[in-house]
């Protein structure tokens, strides 16, 4: 081990925390690497992994704790000053300018000067340089090109070449190989080895644990903003880094159903519902208080179908009905005025107000509810009222909900703010697609939490999701769709994931 | 693209009127389009960072107004150095106020605007202002038999291109302009290389208005009056685009000389004089769709393999 070289690693975290609006997102996080060792990091979205590495190269400042390199303290102020003690940020989102050309963006903020002391660009020094660089990420492009041509994997093996392009002491790689074919994901493994023969620590952030336990020679996993592990890569197996991940078994995350009554209302019908697309012959029922899952690959026709339910796209065939009520194709305010409410797949493009405050977006879709008197003027009292009562029963985690924008919230926050604006109207039928996506597993247990005890009060709740944990957790009934048709029906105590997955390829079963 | 459209326009004034393809009206449209084409030289600096300066035309109007105003006997070489300082000045406070206040470009360079040409109104009490003859002189000057305005123009030009092309300023305000917040990320001086585009815009602006005072030796109140809109046109007929990071340095030079040759082709056929604003508004018009045109995803689009 190099850290026999004087025992001192090249980078050293102490205690390090920091804070969003009041929010601790990291508590006391400690690790080292040593140089020639790669650290490899997991943990959950929101668990503090991206803030942390932020912290390292400058992008963020931090609130408390230390950061020695090489023994030295270490506070960059900017990623610049990062840059130039040798740390080097291979950012998540792709940091690539598609305007520039591929020499530009391999040396933007630290052109070569052709003299010292002029503002004056060493064109053709810049080029062999970036010949150089090109060739050790194994990318075959002219240094002219400019980057909006490349592919996504190739811009990512160019984001990596520019961390190669100061002298590195420290490599922090996050997430890099989500866009990455097989190929160029082994092609990276390759520098990466090289690069810690030179004696770089590298700090290797992903959420593939085949990944990790490959290439780290020491494991951090972090939680809530917390190290939760923090091991020597030796025998550690996945399942180890998931509980330490999660912090329990998945199981518990579901909360238990007590049995249902025993012929319950049924609620909504659908019957031979399609649109001579993507969607065919769909039929199924809900009744109050079910959870029914919807599982199916992407594309299968999942979300089209709860557009159709929701009536925000037409149907051409059957029907739908809730209640005694037939509901007309596309008919959007029939289903509103009969308790249908639908929360979408992506909340930040269908659902929320991002720069509207968390009031505002809750109360969206029921202001007419509180509207009083023959100039239907907002009962601002009342309206106060329920929002706050809504927080508490959904544990919404932010400021004052007048002032607070929903951007600034996490995403288990934001998606609990759709929830809450669906709530106010007491729906009778709740179409959820995607509940948890991008959502820490403390907030995950929250929706769930959430989700089983308003099919207890008596409403009927369809669930799309491609997880399958979270189906076989939380419903009572799931329904394979392929190819816009339900191929088969699972009720609870024959769950079983394998079986539930070869129906969703289209694979007959039994 | 400009070149096809350069092209045309030379065929149909050409057929329309025989003195047009005179070798000395080539030289005069080259002549006249220098002041628009150093105007725009600065715009298309602002545009590339994704702003826009409105307030170009008053920056030109202030430098004329203080070079005609005060520097009557000075070496044109004072006068020069007033008006481009002028314009910097002009140009460094909107900068300031854009960067450091986060107000948008389009708002600050309007108040400006308005601010600039009163404050000029003011100085001159609404009266004509002179160049000094030396500086009159200079504006029908050759130097080695080419005109002093076109070596005037050429070396903003150079200048231009060496900004652009061979410092860092080039790829970085153009990575501004794509993309701010990715720009800071990516230790771009962010504030200081918008707020010095600013600067350069004013400074080009008013070697502009020097050129042009010293081609027409009078300024009135309306001096350099709607400047903003030819030069943004010819910086997006050249090429760059008006919603930032998109351009290059020769962009205004071929722009200018387009809008130039436009203006004066209808001159040269006698057209109407009232039809000059339509046609005009016409280029304009055509400038910006290009641009939108430009940025379809369709033609962005480049199938590559693998």
């Amino acid at each position: 081990m190099n850290a026999a070289d004087g025992g001192i690693p090249r980078l050293k975290v102490e205690g390090l925390a920091k804070s969003f609006f009041n929010v601790p997102v990291l508590q006391g996080v400690s690790f080292e690497v040593n140089a020639g060792e790669l650290l490899g990091v997991v943990g959950e979205n929101g668990s503090g992994k991206s803030t942390t590495m932020n912290i390292l190269a400058g992008v963020l400042p931090k609130d408390g704790g230390r950061i020695l390199l090489d023994g030295r303290s270490f506070e960059p102020a900017n990623r610049r000053e990062a840059d130039a003690a040798g740390i080097s940020f291979t950012q998540q989102e792709l940091s690539i300018f598609p305007n520039l050309s591929v020499a530009e963006n391999l040396f933007l903020g630290r052109f070569a000067r052709l003299v010292k002391g002029l503002p004056l660009v060493a064109r053709r020094r810049m080029r062999e340089e970036t010949r150089e660089l090109l060739r050790a990420v194994e990318l075959d492009v002219d240094p002219d090109t400019l980057a909006e041509s490349l592919s996504t994997g190739e811009r990512q093996l160019l984001e990596i070449a520019r961390g190669l392009a100061s002298d590195i002491r420290v490599l922090i790689l996050d997430e890099p190989t989500t866009s990455l074919t097989e190929r160029e994901a082994n092609r990276l493994f390759g520098i990466i080895a090289r690069l810690k023969e030179h004696g770089v620590a590298i700090v290797y952030v992903s959420h593939v644990l085949g990944e990790i336990l490959r290439l780290a020679d020491r494991v951090l996993v972090m939680r809530d903003g917390r190290v939760a592990l923090s091991e020597r890569n030796m025998g550690l197996t996945s399942r180890q880094l998931v509980f330490a991940m999660v912090g329990r078994s998945i199981e518990t995350l579901f909360p238990t159903r007590s049995p249902r009554a025993a012929a319950p209302a049924q609620i909504l019908e659908a019957s031979r519902v399609g649109d001579q697309g993507s969607v065919r012959e769909i039929s199924l029922t809900l009744s109050a208080g079910e959870i029914v899952g919807v599982s199916g690959l992407m594309g299968s026709g999942r979300s089209k179908l709860a557009r159709i339910l929701f009536g925000l796209d037409p149907h051409r065939d059957g029907y739908i009905r809730v209640g005694t009520r037939a509901l007309g194709a596309g008919d959007l305010g029939a289903r509103l005025a009969a308790g249908v409410a639908f929360v979408t797949e992506d909340r930040r493009r269908d659902s929320l107000l991002m720069d509207a405050t968390v009031a505002q977006n809750m109360a969206l879709a029921s202001l007419p509810m509180f509207a009083r008197g023959p100039c239907r003027v907002i009962d601002e009292r009342k309206l106060a009222d329920k929002l706050a009562g809504l927080v508490d029963r959904l544990s919404v985690r932010c400021g004052d909900i007048n002032s607070t924008k929903v951007r600034t919230l996490s995403g288990g926050n934001q998606q609990k703010t759709v929830l809450a604006r669906w709530l106010l109207r007491n729906p009778t039928v709740l179409l959820l697609d995607e509940p948890t996506r991008g959502i820490d597993v403390g907030a995950k247990e929250e929706i769930y939490r959430l989700l089983t005890d308003l099919a207890e009060r008596g409403s009927a709740l369809l669930v799309i999701s491609s997880e399958l944990e979270e189906l076989t957790g939380l419903c009572d009934r799931i329904l394979v769709i392929h190819r816009g048709r339900i191929v088969r029906e699972f009720s609870r105590d024959q769950f079983d994931r394998a079986a539930i997955l070869r129906a969703a390829f289209g694979q007959s079963d039994v | 693209m400009p070149l096809l459209f350069f092209g045309v326009l030379l065929l149909v004034f050409g057929t329309l009127s025989p003195r047009f393809l005179a070798l000395q009206n080539l030289q005069a449209i080259l002549v006249q389009s220098g002041w628009l084409i150093v105007v725009a030289l600065g715009m298309n600096l602002v545009l590339l960072i994704a702003g826009v300066d409105l307030s170009v035309g008053s920056a030109m109007y202030l430098g004329a107004v203080a070079v005609g105003m005060g520097l009557s006997a000075e070496p044109v070489w004072v006068s020069l150095l007033a008006s481009v300082m002028v314009g910097a000045l002009f140009g460094a406070i909107n900068g300031m106020i854009i960067v450091t206040l986060n107000v948008p470009a389009f708002i600050v360079t309007l108040a400006t605007t308005f601010i600039g040409r009163g404050l000029g109104i003011f100085i001159s009490s609404t009266k004509i202002v002179y160049a000094s003859r030396p500086v009159a002189e200079m504006g029908r000057a050759d130097l080695s038999g080419i005109p002093v305005p076109i070596w005037l123009t050429t070396t903003a030009v150079c200048a231009s291109w060496i900004l652009l092309r061979h410092t860092p300023f080039g790829p970085y305000v153009r990575t501004i302009g794509a993309d701010r917040e990715g720009a800071r990320r990516a230790g771009v001086p962010v504030a200081l290389i918008a707020c010095s585009g600013y600067l350069l815009c004013g400074a080009f602006a008013g070697l502009g208005g020097f050129i042009s005072l010293s081609q027409t030796s009078a300024a009135s109140a309306a001096f350099g009056q709607n400047a903003e809109f030819l030069a943004i046109a010819a910086a997006v007929l050249g090429g760059t685009s008006l919603f930032g990071g998109r351009g290059s340095w020769w962009a205004p030079v071929s722009g200018g000389i387009l809008i130039t040759t436009i203006q004066n082709g209808l001159v040269m056929i006698d057209a109407n004089p009232y039809a000059y604003p339509v046609v005009t508004g016409f280029v304009i018009f055509l400038a910006a769709l290009l641009d939108s045109v430009r940025s379809w995803p369709v033609l962005r689009y480049r199938p590559r393999a693998g």
